[in-house]
């Protein structure tokens, strides 16, 4: 099975870092895994993006014109990326910053979730992105959660590991969320 | 199982080079390569090596003519204006019959162009870049795992032919991460370098490693016998690899990343019954003429796709039968030109009959 995901947002949402994530937890489960990162010159501020393609075999083309997965952090990514979604993918959106009222996507499972609002109730705004992957595992099943608790001790230099049951409990929080 | 990694193409290019035993490093930044200088500059001094970022890309192609003059193990790396500015010790090295890596991470251009993935040094690449009429060994990886393979394999093939060997990606492998296995340098029987120079010791001849060739007829001898080389290059040390081509009715012929994309096109290609097949060229000097001699006897259409209006194409015609039809997809590098494998996917359909 050969598993797609695009993630987009703005520079300091932590877009890179999920991928990262994702990919050492489909690692962590003996998968081949491509991770395709493309952003601006900026360190703040500026577009993020990034795609992940992880599978048993053959990962493929790097380059995905139409992801059965995208989770979208900021309105701006939604506004261009969401209508690429795949037939029959799913759209996992971060609904504290992006508005979808009125936009239609016909054959897409849209998952809202509040992630800024849920990073924040947690203690740091900065964790949005382990929400997002949280939401990303419950919504697709394409990776197991415990994997990305994993995944956490080869994402996270070991200076920052004592934060790790920190983003286990985001993970967890966006996988509820998400699972509504 | 082996453990596997997770890594950018750039760093396996890096890691590749410190366990094929390269131990001299000279480069200077540009995007989008500068990984692999970043890597080097951390890891080779622990290991008693040189990293030196040399005052411009002039300066590091000639030490690295310098040191693989001595006999040690070398690489150098850039991309696009970079390169170009490398020509020069380019020429002088395979003049010399001097072994050494070169890692080419290439950009867009022409001129400073831009960052974005490009296969737009083709023809710089193959043809040789620089003065004189020479070739160099052209290696085109389309994975972090092969970055990781074939940039080992280019220091072996570098001193056993005696000649310098180009990695040749772009953006899109150099960047991307993958999760790889760093297998141990395999063992292999290399010359002794018994014609480098490092000082010469009492009773022994002397050693003279140039370009300068002003002997009657001593210039016409080196380029027979480097035109002999480059024969038993394409004798022996073509690759590439074919996927589905048996029965395929067209066959897909890309390198590096534009390889990387059309094989999920194939696959989709398949998916929908279409019998289409992938040759992808892993040495593109040698050039693997035989495999798509092989190939047009039962395939008779080839649709080639690179990211540049064209330049392989030139040698796929060259080594095709000559009933067989060669079309062509292309998308020049910049911002935001990198096909998708639905975008390569239409043109399969638009040239399968």
């Amino acid at each position: 099975m050969r598993h797609d995901v695009f993630i987009a947002g703005y520079g300091g949402q932590g877009v890179l870092l999920a991928g990262n994530l994702l990919s050492y937890a489909a690692i962590h489960e003996g998968k081949n895994v491509s991770f395709f990162p493309a952003y601006g010159v900026e360190k703040r501020g500026g577009s993020a993006m990034c795609t992940i393609v992880f599978a048993e075999g053959d990962t493929g083309s790097p380059v995905v014109g139409h992801p059965s997965a995208s989770i979208i952090l900021n309105q701006l990514s939604f506004d261009k990326y969401a209508a690429k979604v795949k037939a029959g993918g799913v759209c996992i959106i971060n609904s504290s910053l992006v508005n979808c009222e009125g936009i239609d996507l016909p054959d897409v499972k849209l998952v809202k979730v509040p992630m800024n609002q849920i990073a924040l109730e947690l203690g740091d705004l900065r964790m949005v992105n382990m929400v997002a992957c949280g939401a990303y595992v419950a919504a697709t099943g394409a990776l197991a959660r415990p994997s990305l608790e994993e995944a956490l001790k080869k994402t996270l230099p070991e200076r920052n590991h004592r934060l790790i049951p920190a983003n286990i409990k985001a993970i967890e929080a966006g996988a509820a969320a998400a699972q509504g | 199982m082996s453990t596997k990694l997770f890594v950018k193409g750039n760093e396996a290019v890096a890691m590749a080079a410190i366990e094929a035993g390269c131990r001299y490093y000279f480069g200077y930044p540009i995007t989008p390569q500068s990984d692999i200088p970043e890597y080097l500059s951390r890891e080779l001094p622990p290991l008693g090596g040189e990293f030196i970022q040399a005052e411009s890309e002039v300066a590091a192609i000639n030490m690295l003519l310098g040191a693989s003059a001595t006999g040690v193990r070398c690489m150098t790396s850039s991309s696009g204006p970079g390169i170009s500015l490398k020509q020069e010790g380019i020429s002088f090295m395979a003049g010399s019959e001097l072994p050494g890596v070169i890692v080419d991470i290439m950009r867009q251009g022409p001129g400073l162009g831009g960052i974005d993935a490009s296969q737009a040094d083709y023809w710089q690449a193959t043809r040789g870049g620089g003065h004189g009429g020479y070739r160099i060994i052209v290696l085109a990886p389309s994975s972090v795992q092969e970055m990781y393979d074939l940039t080992m394999q280019a220091f072996d093939l570098s001193d056993i032919y005696r000649i310098p060997v180009m990695v040749l990606a772009d953006s899109v492998i150099g960047q991307m991460k993958e999760s790889i296995v760093a297998n141990p340098r395999p063992v292999t029987e290399l010359p002794a370098k018994d014609w480098a120079v490092r000082g010469r010791r009492e009773g022994q001849s002397q050693n003279v490693v140039k370009s300068l060739k002003l002997g009657d007829g001593e210039m016409e001898a080196f380029h027979w016998k480097m035109h002999a080389r480059y024969q038993e290059l394409a004798d022996k040390e073509c690759r590439w690899e074919e996927l589905q081509t048996d029965d395929a009715t067209l066959v897909v012929t890309a390198f590096g990343s534009a390889a990387r994309i059309a094989r999920t096109a194939v696959a989709m290609a398949r998916e929908e019954g279409l019998k289409v097949g992938l040759l992808r060229p892993i040495t593109l000097f040698p050039f693997p003429q035989k495999a798509y001699t092989q190939l047009t006897r039962h395939c008779k259409r080839l649709l080639d796709i690179e990211l540049n209006t064209g330049q392989m194409i030139d040698d796929v015609r060259l080594s095709v039968a000559k009933d067989a039809e060669v079309e062509f997809y292309g998308r020049p590098p910049g911002a935001g030109s990198l096909p998708t494998p639905e975008e390569l996917l239409e043109q399969i359909k638009k040239h399968y009959s």
